[in-house]
């Protein structure tokens, strides 16, 4: 039964008001109901080998990556590390897909992504580390700092581009959330004000299966989560997320739409979390080895590495300078980390205003006060 | 600066020919917010903004406080300098998160490596009639939040001085426009505005001997008639107009008092977890020794905002603050 059909009203037919007609024919937005993959398939073929090959090395590097960072948290190290172990695909197309003058909006979880970016390893690992928030100038490498509330870093990065096009400079921002992220007030007015300004900003969603112990199941009823973006007049993209050149395929191409003021897209990379959420978290309560073990045959690695070899792009050699090369990473970075990092009781006052309030200042002093008495003693 | 013959202007008047000036000066100044282009906001602060610089630099935006707040964040961090209103004081909660979480501490996490300038304006407290979720005063969440600045205008000229100090300025400010003196006139220039009033400077609106009633924003203009109603009684009673809640201004707060050796918070907020606690502890831990009674507090109740028929129970009005004088008979009473 519609508004025009309720009882008694039947004699009452006006023509619809013209603001009833859909705004935006949503069938060229919508994604395809598959995720979208090129390895075992003829597109490989359009890619360069260098790039399949960069993409291989970065995929091991990433993975040692992990690997150690999760080690230094067992040795005290690190606070704190999420692992992108089995999404490191995303992490390292979201990276490759950017131009050098481009923006980077990560989560708590893309360290990966930052690195790749070329940020120094150890800066990015600053806030896991606890010895400050944020261990770069965002500027320099145009990676915002690593966002830990969910989501909040999207409508940031949605003004970042916004500004960047009202200025008349060709920049793009990709703006990094999980599928927990999605559910967040913020993700949903991210995404609208972007398609409102047709902004130069692209959203890729990993959905890693859960938000900490809570599956896709229990966060959404969306047939996707690409399929979002056609509420907001964009399109929606759907990707293998373990398939790294099809990752880089597609993000490459929402960045080079917004680029050219196509404006946003959203795209939901499919993917899953081997590790746990975190070293704090036992992910056997909510999830089975079967689940696991089907994703680890579904793993980016070997699927690439079988891809390059199977063409002759990648051999024995080949791999085994891969994992020298990660190893070199993984061993350098132990050492730096190994060291105890610089710090500064005074710093606390240091940076919470451009000039320091004569609170603080008093706050300061006694802080000073108390570090000369430990001195003494 | 050559004086220019001033006329009576509003301080809706005064916050937009600081936003104008803001503009024409620097093209990174950009305002932003809900209603705030075409209609020139609810209060039509903005009025005339859009038509003079273009939608670009002073945008309608869709209607999410946080999306506002939040977007605004990105472009601060590109080198814009937003102005971003919230229309309403409790419409802004929405954007608590980004205000907190993100505004306040960029500076911070970034080890100055990323300032964040600009400027929060909040339509705040009551007065005007507003129904629910209208007449809020939200300060103590604003004053409770390391990073912020917190400013109130009582004046038309501080109105324009202040808003223009708060552009300016290199770290996010909440501005509090007090909505029910936005309508309040004065005899003031655009052509010859007044300095630029300094954030973190409180300033004596009327000099006395014998109280000091410490104030801000839409209270200031109740205390000044206190101060003539008590004269009447033999109270010579100073009033010090914060404009600052953060940085607060111990200095100009604590000469007052030392002269008087009493002093009386008025606000309209809630008393309980309120500015007012904050001040009277400052005073006391400061002055204590000049005190001649306990610093006492003129607040609003511990009541949500009651609706528009009984707001003026709820409002410190003359009356509760000559109480309060009284009741600094200290050494009579005990």
């Amino acid at each position: 039964m519609t508004v025009q059909e309720l009882p008694g009203a039947a004699s009452y037919r006006p023509t619809p008001p013209p603001a009833w007609k859909p705004r935006t024919d949503p069938a060229p937005l919508l994604p395809d109901p598959e995720p979208y993959r090129v390895l075992g398939t003829d597109a490989v073929d359009g890619f360069a080998p260098e790039l399949l090959r960069r993409l291989y090395a970065e995929l091991v590097r990433g993975r040692r990556y992990n690997a150690q960072a999760t080690a230094l948290t067992k040795q005290g190290r690190l606070a704190v590390y999420p692992s992108s172990t089995g999404q490191e695909a995303c992490e390292v197309a979201a990276a490759l897909a950017l131009e050098d003058r481009d923006w980077l909006f990560p989560s708590y979880r893309d360290t990966l992504a930052a690195v790749a970016r070329g940020l120094d390893p150890v800066q990015a690992l600053t806030l896991l580390r606890g010895d400050w928030h944020t261990g770069y100038d965002p500027r320099e490498h145009r990676v915002a700092p690593l966002s830990t509330p969910l989501a909040t870093q999207l409508p940031h990065a949605v003004g970042l581009a916004h500004a960047a096009r009202l200025k008349g400079d060709d920049v793009v921002a990709l703006a990094m959330v999980g599928d927990g992220g999605t559910s967040e007030g913020d993700f949903h007015e991210a995404l609208n004000f972007a398609a409102v300004w047709q902004a130069p900003v692209v959203f890729l969603v990993q959905n890693n299966g859960f938000a900490i112990s809570v599956p896709l199941a229990k966060q959404t009823a969306a047939p996707s989560l690409a399929h979002k973006a056609v509420g907001y007049g964009m399109p929606g993209r759907l990707v293998d997320g373990n398939d790294a050149p099809a990752v880089h395929q597609v993000l490459s191409e929402a960045v080079a739409r917004a680029r050219r003021g196509g404006g946003p897209t959203l795209v939901e990379a499919v993917t899953y979390r081997i590790d746990a959420h975190t070293n704090a978290d036992d992910a056997t309560r909510y999830r089975g080895d079967g689940e696991v073990e089907a994703w680890r045959n579904h793993d980016p690695i070997r699927l690439l590495e079988h891809e390059l070899t199977e063409r002759g792009l990648l051999d024995e050699d080949g791999v085994r300078r891969a994992g020298e090369d990660a190893e070199t990473m993984a061993a350098r970075l132990r050492e730096r980390m190994n060291a105890d990092a610089p710090l500064d009781p005074m710093d606390l006052f240091a940076h919470v205003y451009a000039e320091q309030t004569a609170q603080l200042r008093e706050q300061a002093a006694q802080l000073r006060a108390e570090l000369d008495a430990e001195g003494d003693a | 600066m050559a004086k220019v013959a001033a006329k009576p202007a509003t301080m809706a008047q005064a916050l937009q020919s600081a936003m104008r000036d803001a503009m024409a000066e620097d093209p990174s100044v950009h305002v932003m917010g809900e209603d705030v282009g075409t209609l020139g906001g609810v209060f039509r602060v903005t009025d005339g903004l859009a038509k003079e610089f273009g939608e670009d630099r002073c945008t309608d935006t869709p209607l999410a406080e946080a999306g506002i707040l939040g977007t605004a964040v990105g472009m601060a961090m590109y080198g814009l300098r937003p102005v971003v209103e919230m229309q309403f004081d409790a419409f802004a909660y929405p954007a608590f998160e980004q205000l907190i979480s993100h505004v306040a501490k960029m500076r911070n996490r970034t080890r100055g490596a990323m300032p964040l300038p600009m400027v929060v304006r909040v339509p705040y407290g009551g007065g005007i009639g507003g129904v629910e979720h209208h007449s809020d005063s939200s300060e103590a969440y604003y004053m409770a939040t390391p990073g912020l600045h917190v400013v109130t205008p009582a004046t038309v000229a501080d109105a324009y001085g202040l808003l223009r100090a708060a552009i300016a300025s290199d770290d996010p400010v909440v501005f509090l426009e007090p909505k029910r003196l936005y309508w309040s006139k004065a005899e003031w220039s655009p052509d010859a505005p007044d300095p630029v009033a300094p954030i973190g400077r409180a300033v004596v609106r009327r000099t006395g001997r014998s109280a000091t009633l410490i104030t801000y924003g839409p209270s200031l203009p109740v205390c000044l008639e206190a101060a003539e109603a008590a004269s009447a009684e033999g109270w010579d009673l100073e009033v010090v107009d914060l404009r600052s809640l953060v940085p607060f201004d111990d200095e100009t707060v604590c000469a007052s008092v030392r002269r008087t050796g009493r002093a009386i918070v008025v606000h309209e907020s809630a008393g309980f977890g309120g500015p007012g606690g904050e001040i009277a502890a400052r005073v006391t831990e400061r002055c204590f020794h000049h005190l001649e009674a306990p610093v006492l507090r003129v607040a609003g109740f511990d009541i949500p905002y009651p609706p528009p028929m009984l707001e003026r129970h709820h409002l410190p009005g003359v009356d509760r603050i000559l109480d309060a004088v009284a009741r600094l008979q200290w050494e009579a009473q005990s």
